[in-house]
């Protein structure tokens, strides 16, 4: 059971926008950009206060690559695999995170909760190729070595703060 | 008149709302998975593509017919396109067809060899998932899903349930409910209406079969079978026999052979449920509390109720349904004889409903902590028995049910149908029992296959008003309509199913409109040949409240601890 806070959050969210289930969108959207995933409990709170089932919105929920029922880590990190990044060598600064970050194979996020890494299939960026995004700054022109760098940076900040 | 030509032929426009139903007008049958006709179009399986003069392809499910369209459906094109979507479809199947329960009975197979398929070219590289056993009702493999969705649009559409919906998307996609959480612990009333609408085996009935051969072969155990008025009116439909004839009587015959120690019929049940129903009625009516009074003999719309309106659920009657008075009763009577010979009576019901499965195992269904119906065998389950068992239904002699609980009323056999408990309650509660007064009841308007029917009755100088729904979408409206105050009742019938009991989630397939006008008639047959035509006239129901039931009303035909 998560905690009171979390419904009073969706209340406050919902209210925003009206009781009509054409909202399920921008309601979890907005769930989601509040806690950087959409917890499953709340789902079926959601779809009940907009008058449509649990599995309606589970429905649309897994049909949108971007809603994600696991915790994500604090910096998410977005990996472009599309055509001119994928070309110009972007698997191998997959790899090299996945490597830095040590993640096992179907892992993505790490177990400290830090990093989460994803790919996408196109950041409309390609002049940029291969280019990358943590928490939508964008890093461009990314070698397996500024992928190292860039870890230790954002890591030290970490440990400063 | 507007007309257009299909294959050739001028088809009149006649208000059709697509071009498929002038093609099956036309007396062309064009396969299709994802269309009904109760349902919302959805146009995903695209069987029922057509080509025009251009040869331009269009789902003709969701294409509006226009004056002077030009459409065939049988072309080249169309052939080579309809035999790869089914090709494509049996790549990522699960093709076990000879153990499939829908094994000669499947939409997916016989189009398959209506379209010509005689060799998939692709290989199944779908990983097999669990199939799911969770719940009493109904089994749900993800192996054979199509993805057409019926059963989602059923579950919404007609059920207002919706615990089943599309989930991920691509090659991804799959029916499931929410989290893919088991069947049984959603909001699953178990009505079975998805599995009457599902093409393949993807959606099953939970088969008891087995446990029930079991018991019959223990020489220990009494196995008591009970039948329930829809059944009686279905069975024939798998042996060759017109929609809707009343095969109680062969039924009864291969009960015995197949080793049922005694065979009842479950319209007792439904007379008991007259009496104790009328009671409440009148009681609630007195005091004004609880109205409406909702009906409790369908489970499916009892869960429904619970879950989704629970400050409802105190207006469902308390009475069991047919099936838990009988078989509270029938474990009564023979209680002290089970412990006389070292026997156990075991009760089998044979229901048209799986959500009847569900309701046994509710413990507000037991005495005294004991489950009184042991199992549950719906429609297509006793005639799955009755093939195991080699036996020539239709060459069958009828014999007639045993003594006593195998006698009932005309009133008790259309509990089987929309607006059947009503009427049959109706008739005890009417004071003038002569035949222009039942026909007077049977016009009231109680009868039909509108969702939402209304009436109003005479009971003792005051007026009541009654609704009969079916359909749980309807139910869902009349709640609603309740709730907010513009609608106001003294009694409400609620089957799950459209249609009743005869259209049930156990029922023998296909169940079209034809079907189910066979059926009703079917049942109302069985009521014009009773004598006795009210439970009032039935005589072992007041030898059974005298000798059996004994002042224990409450615990033998009540939902106990409500």
């Amino acid at each position: 059971m998560l905690d009171k806070s979390y419904y009073e959050k969706v209340d406050e969210i919902i209210a925003g926008y009206g009781t009509e289930s054409r909202f399920l969108i921008p309601v979890i959207q907005d769930v989601q950009s509040e806690y950087r995933y959409l917890p499953p409990e709340l789902l079926k709170y959601i779809a009940g206060k907009l008058h449509i089932t649990e599995a309606k919105a589970y429905s649309v929920a897994t049909f949108y690559e971007n809603f994600s029922f696991d915790q994500k880590g604090k910096y998410v990190i977005k990996v472009c695999d599309g055509t001119a990044c994928h070309v110009r060598r972007g698997t191998d600064v997959l790899n090299k995170l996945r490597e830095v970050l040590g993640l096992k194979p179907g892992q993505s996020t790490t177990e400290d909760m830090l990093f989460t890494l994803e790919t996408v299939s196109c950041l409309g960026a390609c002049g940029l190729a291969p280019v990358l995004t943590v928490n939508d700054n964008v890093h461009p022109s990314m070698t397996p070595d500024k992928v190292v760098e860039l870890i230790n940076e954002i890591k030290q900040q970490e440990v400063q703060a | 008149m507007d007309y257009i030509t299909i294959d050739g032929r001028c088809v009149p426009i006649e208000g059709e709302k697509n071009i498929l139903m002038l093609i099956r007008k036309a007396g062309i049958d064009l396969p299709t998975f994802c269309y009904h006709s109760e349902l919302s179009v959805y146009g995903a399986c695209r069987m029922c593509m057509v080509e025009d003069e251009k040869g331009r392809l269009m789902a003709s499910c969701s294409e509006q017919p226009r004056p002077g369209m030009v459409i065939r459906t049988n072309t080249k094109k169309l052939r080579k396109y309809r035999k790869l979507i089914v090709e494509l479809l049996l790549a990522s199947h699960c093709r076990d067809c000879t153990v499939c329960t829908r094994n000669g009975n499947c939409e997916l197979q016989s189009i398959a060899f209506k379209v010509g398929i005689h060799d998939v070219r692709f290989k199944n590289t779908k990983e097999l998932e669990p199939i799911d056993l969770s719940s009493p009702s109904i089994v749900r493999d993800p192996n054979k899903c199509i993805l057409c969705g019926d059963c989602v649009r059923t579950c919404s559409e007609i059920q207002a349930v919706g615990a089943i919906d599309f989930a991920n998307r691509g090659a991804k996609a799959k029916v499931c409910p929410a989290f893919d959480k088991p069947l049984g612990e959603t909001d699953c009333v178990g009505c079975g209406q998805c599995r009457v609408v599902c093409p393949t085996g993807a959606l099953s009935v939970n088969t008891n079969v087995t446990d029930v051969w079991d018991a019959i072969a223990d020489p220990d155990v009494r196995v008591v079978a009970q039948i329930a008025p829809a059944v009686r009116i279905a069975v024939g439909d798998k042996f060759g026999m017109p929609k809707g004839t009343n095969v109680m009587g062969k039924l009864v015959s291969a009960l015995r052979m197949m080793g049922f120690d005694k065979v009842y019929d479950t319209n007792f049940g439904a007379d008991l449920t007259v009496m104790e129903e009328s009671k409440e009625l009148a009681e609630r009516l007195e005091k004004g509390e609880n109205l409406p009074l909702f009906t409790s003999c369908c489970p499916g719309w009892v869960k429904f109720c619970e879950t989704k309106y629970p400050e409802f659920a105190g207006n469902i009657s308390t009475c069991r349904s047919p099936q838990g008075m009988f078989s509270a009763v029938v474990k009564e009577y023979y209680k002290e004889q089970d412990v006389a010979d070292g026997m156990k009576t075991y009760v089998v019901s044979i229901m048209p409903c799986t959500a009847k499965k569900a309701e046994i195992l509710r413990p507000d269904n037991f005495t005294d902590g004991r489950q009184d119906t042991d199992r549950v065998l719906t429609t297509i389950e006793i005639i799955r028995m009755i093939r195991q068992a080699g036996i020539k239904f239709d060459e069958l002699k009828s014999e007639a049910p045993d003594m006593p609980f195998g006698m009932a009323s005309g009133a008790a056999s259309i509990f089987g149908v929309t607006g059947g408990v009503s009427e049959a309650v109706l008739r005890h509660l009417a004071a003038d029992k002569g035949y222009i007064a039942f026909e007077q009841i049977k016009y009231s308007g109680i009868r039909g296959t509108d969702g939402i029917k209304e009436a109003t009755f005479d009971l003792n100088g005051r007026e009541v008003k009654l609704a009969v729904v079916h359909g749980l979408a309807n139910a869902g409206k009349v709640l609603e309509g309740i709730k907010s105050g513009e609608l106001s009742y003294d009694f409400v019938e609620v089957m799950a199913c459209r249609n009743g009991c005869i259209a049930g989630g156990g029922q023998p397939l296909p169940i079209g409109p034809r079907t189910k006008a066979g059926r009703m008639e079917g049942i109302y047959q069985v009521d014009r040949d009773s004598q006795i035509r009210v439970t009032d006239d039935n005589p072992i129901i007041a030898q059974t409240y005298r000798e059996v039931i004994a002042g224990n009303e409450h615990k033998l035909l009540h939902r106990t601890g409500i």
